[in-house]
């Protein structure tokens, strides 16, 4: 990319930032509005230096996130590779899973603390809850729009049912559920942040309703800004998965960015 | 003799809710805790004629449509222009990666203290949440406008507000209001969380919060998840209708 290019693709975001620190800085209330680079060292000293931070509240946080959203992807692949597969099984369960995704998933959090307490299982539980759908619908879609001469050959080859799962129908399906798999990873950092909110001692958004609690806007601003990195980190590492698990795939290099 | 799809669907519902029932019957956690599915399914049914309840729905419905409407006001204009414009597109990249990965339910503390926790907090929270899924599905509707019908329209004399009216918001227009619908369940989400967090104000939320206190029978918290549950599903099938009434010209969906 040439200076210019760069420079360009930088103009707005720094523009941005220019405007917090201006604007920051000429409203002189540094208690309710403090300047970015106040907020930017913030994060830098009290999360991104600070192993403590790390071990006790970050670490915590991601364990959830990722066994929530993994949870889902087991559940959603294997779902959704069930009914887009089977048109009967589909027609049974769609008018039940269409209510069940369509319950905005923190009402549930009284219903999981009732049956799970307030531990890790039930945030884990929660953020799967919510992140299962688009796996499962994009696995489903994906499964059952496989090109219908891949599967022809396959059966006029006798290929074995399983042989035909694993060589034809999952890998023509991977785009869509990797489709799936970022959506969901969304849903699931919005959920972490909700369920620690409200249940929880330990973890990013438990710190970051502290922060509220004690009026600390400075400790608001950079648990924030933190959090967007955090689901910034999270989907480049998913992305970066993505390349390389569908390398082969023509449509890779565009569904990747 | 194979059930109809309809019948199908019915049974898989029956199947769910007999599958509650035994559970919660079966008593594995105490009943004043986890009351039967029955009881909750009539409680819904009582809490849907009720005036006090119906008011929380109300004001949560109200965050809802003027969030998302602000949303839709930013979101749709700005991904036009941005789908249009190369130079804009590349300009806000960097910002725009940088700012959706926030999640916005972190943004609820903030909100709280700089706006205080009444309605203007609820529909800022839930306009900005909703502002992305509206953005991302009207800039890739408007690159994915025929690029043969944009040049006949420059080629018959076609302004450029002309040609964006005419050719490029029409054709984006499925896109917009599948985004719009993604949307729409994604402000009922904040709405909601808001209130969870938040309290304050009339809302379905609010409503929620006060229900799980300690006293009040359990049933009524669950009959509110039932509700809320309802009414995200109303929402998006009145959003399908729209957007197939509204669109049903499109190629995309003439094929289907």
């Amino acid at each position: 990319m040439t200076a210019r290019g760069l420079g360009l693709r930088l103009s707005v975001l720094l523009g941005l930032i220019a405007a917090w620190q201006v604007a920051a800085t000429l409203a002189a209330s540094p208690a309710l509005w403090p300047p970015f680079t106040t907020v930017a060292g913030r994060l830098w000293e009290a999360w991104i230096t600070d192993p403590a931070a790390w071990v006790e509240s970050i670490a915590p946080s991601l364990g959830r996130l990722l066994a929530g959203w993994a949870g889902a992807a087991v559940v959603g692949i294997a779902a959704g590779t069930l009914i887009g597969l089977n048109r009967t099984v589909r027609d049974y369960l769609d008018p039940a899973m269409a209510f069940l995704r369509a319950i905005p998933p923190p009402v549930l959090l009284p219903l999981f603390i009732v049956l799970l307490g307030i531990g890790d299982a039930m945030k884990a539980a929660l953020i799967g809850f919510g992140a299962v759908w688009p796996i499962l619908l994009n696995t489903a879609d994906g499964v059952g729009s496989v090109e219908p001469l891949h599967r022809d050959t396959a059966r006029a080859f006798r290929v074995p049912r399983w042989t035909v799962l694993w060589r034809i129908v999952l890998p023509s399906a991977a785009p869509r559920i990797f489709a799936g798999l970022r959506l969901a990873m969304g849903i699931a950092v919005i959920l972490m942040v909700i369920a620690e909110m409200v249940a929880t001692l330990d973890g990013v958004g438990f710190e970051l309703v502290q922060a509220q609690r004690s009026f600390r806007m400075v400790d608001v601003w950079a648990t924030i800004l933190l959090l967007g990195l955090m689901g910034y980190g999270l989907n480049a590492a998913l992305a970066l998965v993505e390349r390389r698990v569908l390398g082969w795939h023509r449509g890779a290099t565009a569904t990747a960015t | 003799m194979p059930l109809a799809p309809v019948a199908r669907g019915a049974a898989g519902l029956a199947a769910l809710f007999l599958l509650l029932e035994a559970i919660t019957r079966a008593e594995l956690v105490n009943p004043v805790y986890l009351p039967p599915a029955s009881t909750v399914v009539a409680t819904a049914a009582r809490l849907l004629l009720d005036p006090v309840f119906l008011a929380s729905v109300g004001g949560t419905l109200v965050a809802w449509g003027l969030g998302l409407a602000a949303a839709a006001v930013v979101a749709v204009p700005l991904g036009l222009l941005l789908g249009a414009s190369r130079r804009a597109h590349a300009a806000t990249a960097a910002a725009i990666e940088l700012l959706r990965p926030i999640p916005s339910v972190a943004l609820i503390p903030l909100a709280i203290l700089l706006l205080g926790r009444g309605i203007d907090m609820r529909v800022a929270l839930v306009a900005y949440a909703a502002t992305w899924p509206l953005l991302f599905n009207t800039v890739y509707g408007a690159h994915a406008v025929d690029p043969v019908a944009l040049e006949m329209a420059r080629a018959y004399g076609l302004g450029r507000w002309a040609v964006a009216r005419h050719v490029a918001f029409p054709s984006a227009l499925p896109f917009v209001l599948t985004g719009l619908r993604i949307s729409a369940a994604i402000a009922l989400i904040l709405a909601i969380s808001t209130e969870l967090i938040a309290g304050g104000g009339a809302g379905l939320g609010t409503w929620m919060l006060s229900s799980s206190q300690t006293g009040v029978p359990r049933e009524l918290l669950y009959a509110g998840i039932v509700v809320a549950g309802l009414l995200g599903l109303v929402i998006d099938r009145l959003m399908l209708v729209a957007e197939r009434r509204l669109v049903a010209w499109h190629p995309r969906l003439r094929a289907a």
